[in-house]
């Protein structure tokens, strides 16, 4: 196909637009649910079991004392297939960082366990999780704090392979990161550049082709692919279909791209405040949202067309953006849920299959 | 003010043509060229862009990752280290004054008061070892007179309006104890803090949640509207672009392209790489595709750009004569829409076609 003909996709009214479109064209459906098939019956290759993440919030200069602790994650219970895409969204400083710094040990969870192949990485000594870490990489939210700056892109790239001895000969670590940054839509001449001669989404792709070079078996993608434009994400998002199928890599894709996210993800978990308050097949959660917060957050996904976006009603969620440090009692998004009733500010909702596979924390639906 | 209760004035979506003819204008860009000086050669990063923006007006660049944005952005403040980068041509006139030509004090004044830039990467521009409350008090301190209480009374008002809880606690944490997206609205407030007249704002909600992201948009559309600030925007979200922007500017190697209304820019583009760039968005409000379209081929390498039209290389609609010369930026139907292509009729029929 040449680039310039047209997609197909076909214009729709300005009432549909606004709804989330699902129609899906049968080549992608297709497929999607043969790749849907096969993930649902593989092992579990990740499993978060009430996972908990406190910082201690300390003042005082000279008697520093603790006077507060922020929850950044409260609680939460997720697998993650062998193969499978989960997407992971919620609101900014809801925890999503924090799960995935957990899970590189980047962090020492205040509670629960964390399961990789069957074993805990909590309590996992230095030796056996530096032996792991070569299967677990991660994409970094901010590339500018994450690439060291004194390093040249190619040695970048090619650091965790000698650190794995993946590739033990030089030459063929050369041809690697060629081949990685050609991958990643970079000219090879920027094996030479520093990261600051680079711009941001230059610099992302950067950690794109860092994080693919000792060949993973599980890649946190931390908003990785926000910064780029519109057509290198699409080729991002290409690339890492292909990696799945090829390999079968296994990602966990956070995002607040829920365009993207419809697009790549098999199953889609919504946070809030420290915890997991939707998961549903992503079809089924984008089709028929379940929890006032998913709908809020579907509601103000804004779309690529200037006469649909001004002329609809943005309804911004009420209220104040509520602190990890002194969460509301009862369901933490009670203070803004426009369906919250008196036993929500008392009631911890349970978390409930309402419908196969579809799980939501809300005890009025 | 509580968050995401941002007071909208009725009656006024956006300005409308007539309007903005007659509210002065407040930048205007003239063939600005900023080139960097590199052992592998000269790389052209922007390489004569004009652009005008009125007082209450929004404006948003978008283009390729690597086409120039940020360079062209940090050159209005005079932000691109030399060496190795240079300003090499044009001009940039702030009201009645060529920012090219002002002392390094003069400058570092407009940076402070009149221009204020959010940057792409948050931890770019915070100090990891001051707290976010000294960040922000310091510069109110030093540009507006104010004593340490009320920049702090300040600093709390601004965290509480980008919708950050618990602010008079959070001013004494440091910049590794916040989210991603906190950042980012710490540089938001920060850029709202001295009320300047013009925000120039480099990806300001990529870190963001679409609800955050709605009522930070929400607030700074608000004060375009009631203090006539002036914003440009750098996105690369085609859905902020459509909501928000007047006017539209596409760039591609170190150019623009196309530039004209949200409405011409969707609906009618002329040039091939906005046509292909719309197109390889994947949409909520289309049916799921089983593949996106990325515009075919590498990025051009902006160190070494032939004669020819840039896009060429990578153009479905290229002719004979791209190869070697290169399209100057023309309007369309002697309007406001301009776009740089010798095929740009055929390429707004085609799209004519396709919807
Ligand atoms: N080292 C730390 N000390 C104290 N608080 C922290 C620390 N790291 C994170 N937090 C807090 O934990 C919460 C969750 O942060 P996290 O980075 O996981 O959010 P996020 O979901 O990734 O948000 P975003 O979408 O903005 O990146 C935030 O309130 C943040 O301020
Ligand atoms: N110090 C430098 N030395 C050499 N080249 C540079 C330097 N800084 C930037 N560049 C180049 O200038 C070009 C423009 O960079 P710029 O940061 O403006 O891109 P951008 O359009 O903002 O992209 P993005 O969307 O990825 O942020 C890039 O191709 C980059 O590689
Ligand atoms: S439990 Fe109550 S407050 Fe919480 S989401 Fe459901 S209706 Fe809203
Ligand atoms: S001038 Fe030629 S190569 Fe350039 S965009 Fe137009 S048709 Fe394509
Ligand atoms: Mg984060
Ligand atoms: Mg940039």
């Amino acid at each position: 196909m040449t680039p310039m003909e047209p997609t197909g996709a076909v214009r729709q009214s300005a009432e549909a637009a606004v709804q989330v479109s699902t129609v899906v064209p049968d080549v992608a459906l297709e497929h999607r649910r043969q790749s849907e098939r096969r993930v649902a019956l593989a092992p579990e290759l990740v499993t978060i079991r009430d996972l908990k993440m406190h910082f201690p919030v300390i003042e005082g200069a000279l008697f520093s004392k603790e006077v507060a602790r922020v929850k950044a994650v409260d609680g939460i219970n997720l697998t993650i297939r062998k193969g499978e895409t989960l997407g992971l969204v919620g609101e900014s400083g809801c925890g999503k960082t924090t799960t995935g710094r957990c899970i590189l040990r980047l962090e020492h969870p205040t509670g629960g366990e964390i399961l990789f192949d069957g074993k805990n990485l909590v309590d996992l000594d230095q030796k056996s999780m530096q032996a792991l870490r070569q299967k677990i990489q991660v994409i970094f939210q901010d590339p500018y704090s994450s690439l060291n700056p004194r390093m040249k892109i190619g040695e970048i790239i090619s650091e965790p392979m000698k650190v794995h001895g993946t590739e033990p000969n030089k030459a063929a670590r050369d041809a690697r990161v060629a081949e990685l940054l050609r991958l990643c839509g970079l000219d090879p001449k920027f094996a030479d550049r520093y990261p600051h001669e680079m711009s941001g989404g230059q610099r992302q792709r950067v950690g794109i082709a860092r994080a693919l070079s000792v060949r993973p078996e599980f890649i946190i993608c931390d908003e990785a692919i926000s910064a780029l434009d519109v057509s290198i994400q699409a080729q991002i998002i290409n690339l890492l279909e292909d990696l799945r199928e090829q390999f079968g890599l296994t990602y966990l894709f956070i995002a607040h791209d829920l365009s993207v996210v419809r697009h790549l993800c098999h199953r889609v978990a919504v946070m809030y405040l420290g915890k997991i308050v939707e998961l549903a097949d992503c079809d089924e959660l984008y089709s028929n949202p379940l929890h006032p917060y998913t709908q809020a957050l579907l509601a103000a996904v804004p779309v690529p067309d200037p006469d649909l976006e001004r002329a609809r009603a943005h309804r911004i969620v009420k209220g104040e953006v509520p602190s990890p440090m002194n969460p509301p009692k009862g369901c933490v998004f009670h203070p803004r849920c426009p369906l919250a009733v008196d036993c929500c500010a008392k009631i911890v909702p349970e978390f409930r299959e309402l419908r196969p596979g579809h799980w939501v924390a809300c005890s009025v639906i | 003010m509580e968050a995401g209760q941002v007071k909208r004035l009725k009656g006024r979506p956006y300005s409308t043509d007539d309007e903005r003819r007659e509210v002065s204008r407040l930048l205007k860009i003239d063939s600005l060229q900023t080139y960097f000086f590199s052992a592998a050669g000269v790389v052209k990063a922007v390489d004569g862009i004009s652009l005008d923006i009125n007082q209450g007006e929004t404006i948003a660049i978008v283009g390729e990752s690597g086409c120039g944005k940020s360079v062209s952005a940090l050159s209005i403040l005079r932000l691109v280290a030399d060496p190795p980068g240079r300003i090499i041509g044009g001009s940039i006139r702030f009201r009645d004054r060529d920012l090219l030509k002002l002392s390094e004090e003069e400058i570092r004044e407009v940076r402070g008061k009149d221009i204020a830039m959010v940057f792409q990467e948050p931890m770019t521009s915070l100090n990891p070892v001051l707290t976010i409350g000294r960040q922000l008090t310091e510069t109110m301190e030093q540009h507006l007179d104010m004593t340490h209480d009320q920049a702090v009374a300040r600093a709390v008002e601004l965290l509480g309006m980008v919708g950050i809880s618990d602010p008079a606690r959070r001013l004494r944490q440091y910049p590794h104890h916040f989210s991603g997206g906190m950042r980012q609205r710490v540089m938001i407030a920060m850029a709202l803090c001295c009320e300047p007249k013009l925000i120039i704002a480099d990806e300001p909600t990529t870190a963001l949640d679409v609800t955050v992201q709605a009522q930070i948009l929400e607030l700074m559309k608000d004060l375009t509207q009631r203090l006539g600030v002036a914003l440009i925007i750098i996105t690369h979200n085609l859905g902020i672009v459509a909501r928000y922007a007047d006017r539209v500017n596409v760039m591609y190697a170190g150019r623009i392209i196309e530039s004209g209304t949200a409405h011409e820019i969707y609906h009618h583009p002329h040039h091939p790489y906005t046509l292909a760039l719309l197109r390889s968005v994947p949409r909520m409000d289309q049916p799921r595709r089983a593949r996106l379209d990325p515009v075919e081929g590498q990025p051009p390498d902006l160190s070494r750009l032939g004669a020819g039209c840039s896009f060429h290389p990578r153009c479905g609609f290229a002719i004979a004569r791209c190869a070697s010369q290169s399209p100057p930026l023309e309007r369309i139907d002697g309007g406001d829409h301009l776009a740089a292509c010798f095929e740009a009729d055929n390429v707004a029929k085609s799209m004519a076609r396709s919807s």
